[in-house]
């Protein structure tokens, strides 16, 4: 009897404890949890701060003048609180132009070649340049634009065309970011060619197309929305470019009419005038205001390519 | 078909010939930057600050922007890490991974990741005048550990991803709870935090525009948090358009340093994340 009924007490005792245990680790489980809901919920408003404090601090130069003719008139005199930002949107639009016609081409016919074409071997030297060359931070492609693109530019290209460049020009520029450019492409349009099932391209080939014509005909056409995604990711990351582009691009503030005028792209704009910016009325709230219209632009251009690609992996997977 | 097999040998060396660009512009600008940089390298160049006033001073070296910019890098990796490891965690542990919030989440990180690193110094110019901090070494920090959480949050999450279902599964069957399985997964991806900390570490070392605005420059190497801190981008930045030459010299040799840090990171983290696949498979 008494043996039992210390049995039982023990039995009580231990599964009391158990209870306390379990209900601590299940207390630490929620506590965490709740902990890192903050730290998510918060990282990821990151996206709404940005957008909400920018906003709030162009309100003053939003309040003199319209968004239209903020984004339309050309004269930009600080010292009279005119702020036009067209000639900085039509830098941002040539830089940027110039940077994607040379770049698209190219790193096509480059991702061909890297998944068609290109045996194993070459493949596994090629696939780390262009990783590497991912790696290579702006300043140094700014440095590389003044030191090689530049004297190249005034020297070998200019010449054939006008009569004076001093080489600082929007073509500089779309240069130096078609290179920056490059990895982003090729590693995007080389995942989605990669996923393109090989039945497809066998069954062009068995009909006697060669392999340029499957490429064209079947490759391109099964790849084009993540070729679409892989292009406006990159004109978001071209628009967005600072130092490189500032350091190449001759910074004054005329709207190009030629490759080889200088440009002054939004965030040139930005990054040149901090300095500045607290001393003359209303300009600090303008270099805002470039901030977030860039902002806008490229969450835009960012959402759009993200949803594409999820959808091209989501297809994928069924 | 002659002319079928012209167009193919056409394409084909077209194709050739846009690798070799591609691929060769990477040699191309690290030639261009070893190739001006070696003459100015010397012991002086990383062992000594920056003497006789900046932008005009010939003597020294850039040894506060090396300095400085290990603290900026550094400090916003660690930082970031504290916020993205338990990031990457609930949206993998507690939120199951594959459903619309998490994948919502996904998104919302990679378009975080596509905002450039000006609006981020703009933004945190903003918040340090708003808290009345001046440009510092911790404004620095703050504004790239904003720059640089994405890229943890993402690539944790992906290793995270590549841990098998079945060890979740086990340590759950064994009544862990979902904070315990956590710790299970943590220590199974520690080779992969370690290639996201390189990775953080190397957009951090590399970033201009984001601590442009924040961390001030200064010819010294910063002792607090609230002294202003030179970086090597920032030194190759001011020093470039200096008319003395030795002055572009030190542009240029913080130019190699950087270069040299930022490849080495670069294959490291490469080498690592191959090992890791190779571990899982």
């Amino acid at each position: 009897m008494t043996i039992t009924k210390i049995k039982l007490y023990n039995y009580c005792n231990a599964y009391n404890h158990y209870n306390q245990i379990m209900s601590f680790r299940l207390l630490k489980d929620k506590a965490y949890s709740k902990l890192m809901l903050v730290f998510t919920s918060l990282s990821v408003s990151i996206v709404l701060f940005i957008g909400i404090g920018l906003y709030c601090k162009s309100l003053p130069v939003l309040h003199k003048s319209s968004w239209g003719s903020l984004l339309t008139s050309s004269e930009w005199k600080p010292l009279k609180g005119l702020f036009g930002f067209f000639p900085f949107i039509m830098g941002t639009l040539w830089v940027t132009a110039i940077s994607i016609l040379i770049a698209l081409p190219l790193c096509l016919l480059t991702s061909f070649y890297i998944t068609e074409y290109a045996p194993n071997r070459i493949r596994k030297i090629l696939v780390p340049f262009v990783n590497l060359l991912s790696g290579i931070p702006p300043v140094i492609f700014g440095v590389w634009g003044v030191l090689f693109i530049i004297p190249l530019i005034q020297d070998h290209i200019a010449p054939h065309f006008v009569e004076f460049s001093t080489g600082y020009s929007v073509l500089a520029g779309g240069i130096v970011l078609a290179v920056m450019i490059f990895p982003l492409i090729v590693s995007i349009v080389c995942e989605v060619l990669n996923t393109i099932p090989g039945e497809l391209k066998d069954a062009s080939l068995a009909l006697g197309a060669t392999k340029w014509e499957t490429i064209r005909k079947v490759s391109v056409r099964k790849a084009t929305p993540g070729i679409v995604a892989a292009v406006v990711l990159a004109i978001s990351r071209a628009f967005g470019e600072t130092i490189a582009v500032l350091m190449v691009c001759g910074n004054n503030p005329v709207v190009p009419h030629s490759i080889f005028d200088p440009g002054y792209p939004l965030p040139a704009l930005i990054a040149n005038n901090y300095g500045e910016m607290m001393s003359i009325p209303l300009y600090d709230s303008a270099l805002m205001f470039a901030a977030l219209l860039l902002f806008i632009i490229i969450l835009l251009f960012n959402i759009i390519s993200r949803l594409i690609l999820a959808r091209v992996e989501r297809k994928l997977a069924v | 078909m002659i002319r079928r097999k012209l167009e193919e040998n056409f394409f084909r060396i077209l194709m050739a010939l846009a690798t070799i660009l591609v691929a060769g512009s990477f040699f191309l600008i690290v030639g261009t930057i070893f190739y001006k940089g070696i003459p100015s390298m010397s012991w002086d160049m990383i062992s000594k600050v920056p003497g006789g006033g900046f932008y005009i001073g010939k003597e020294g070296g850039v040894l506060n922007a090396i300095i400085g910019s290990l603290y900026v890098a550094g400090g916003a990796t660690g930082l970031g890490l504290l916020i993205s490891i338990p990031v990457a965690i609930y949206m993998n542990m507690y939120l199951g991974g594959k459903n619309i919030i998490a994948n919502g989440l996904r998104i919302a990180f990679d378009v975080l990741f596509g905002i450039p690193s000006i609006v981020y110094g703009a933004f945190g110019f903003f918040i340090m005048v708003y808290f009345g901090i001046r440009a510092s070494l911790l404004g620095g920090i703050l504004a790239v550990t904003l720059l640089v959480i994405p890229i943890l949050v993402r690539t944790l999450d992906e290793v995270i991803q590549t841990v098998p279902k079945e060890l979740r599964d086990a340590s759950l069957s064994l009544g862990a709870t979902r904070w315990e399985m956590a710790k299970v997964v943590l220590r199974q991806i520690r080779p992969g935090i370690f290639t996201a900390i390189l990775l953080s570490f190397g957009r951090a070392i590399g970033d201009v525009a984001s601590v442009l605005f924040t961390a001030g420059f200064s010819d010294n190497i910063p002792t607090s948090l609230h002294q202003p801190a030179a970086t090597l981008p920032l030194a190759i930045f001011f020093q470039l358009g200096s008319p003395v030459a030795e002055v572009q010299g030190r542009a240029y040799a913080s130019a190699l340093i950087l270069t040299i840090i930022v490849l080495i990171i670069t294959i490291l983290s490469s080498v690592l994340s191959k090992r890791l696949s190779k571990n899982i498979k």
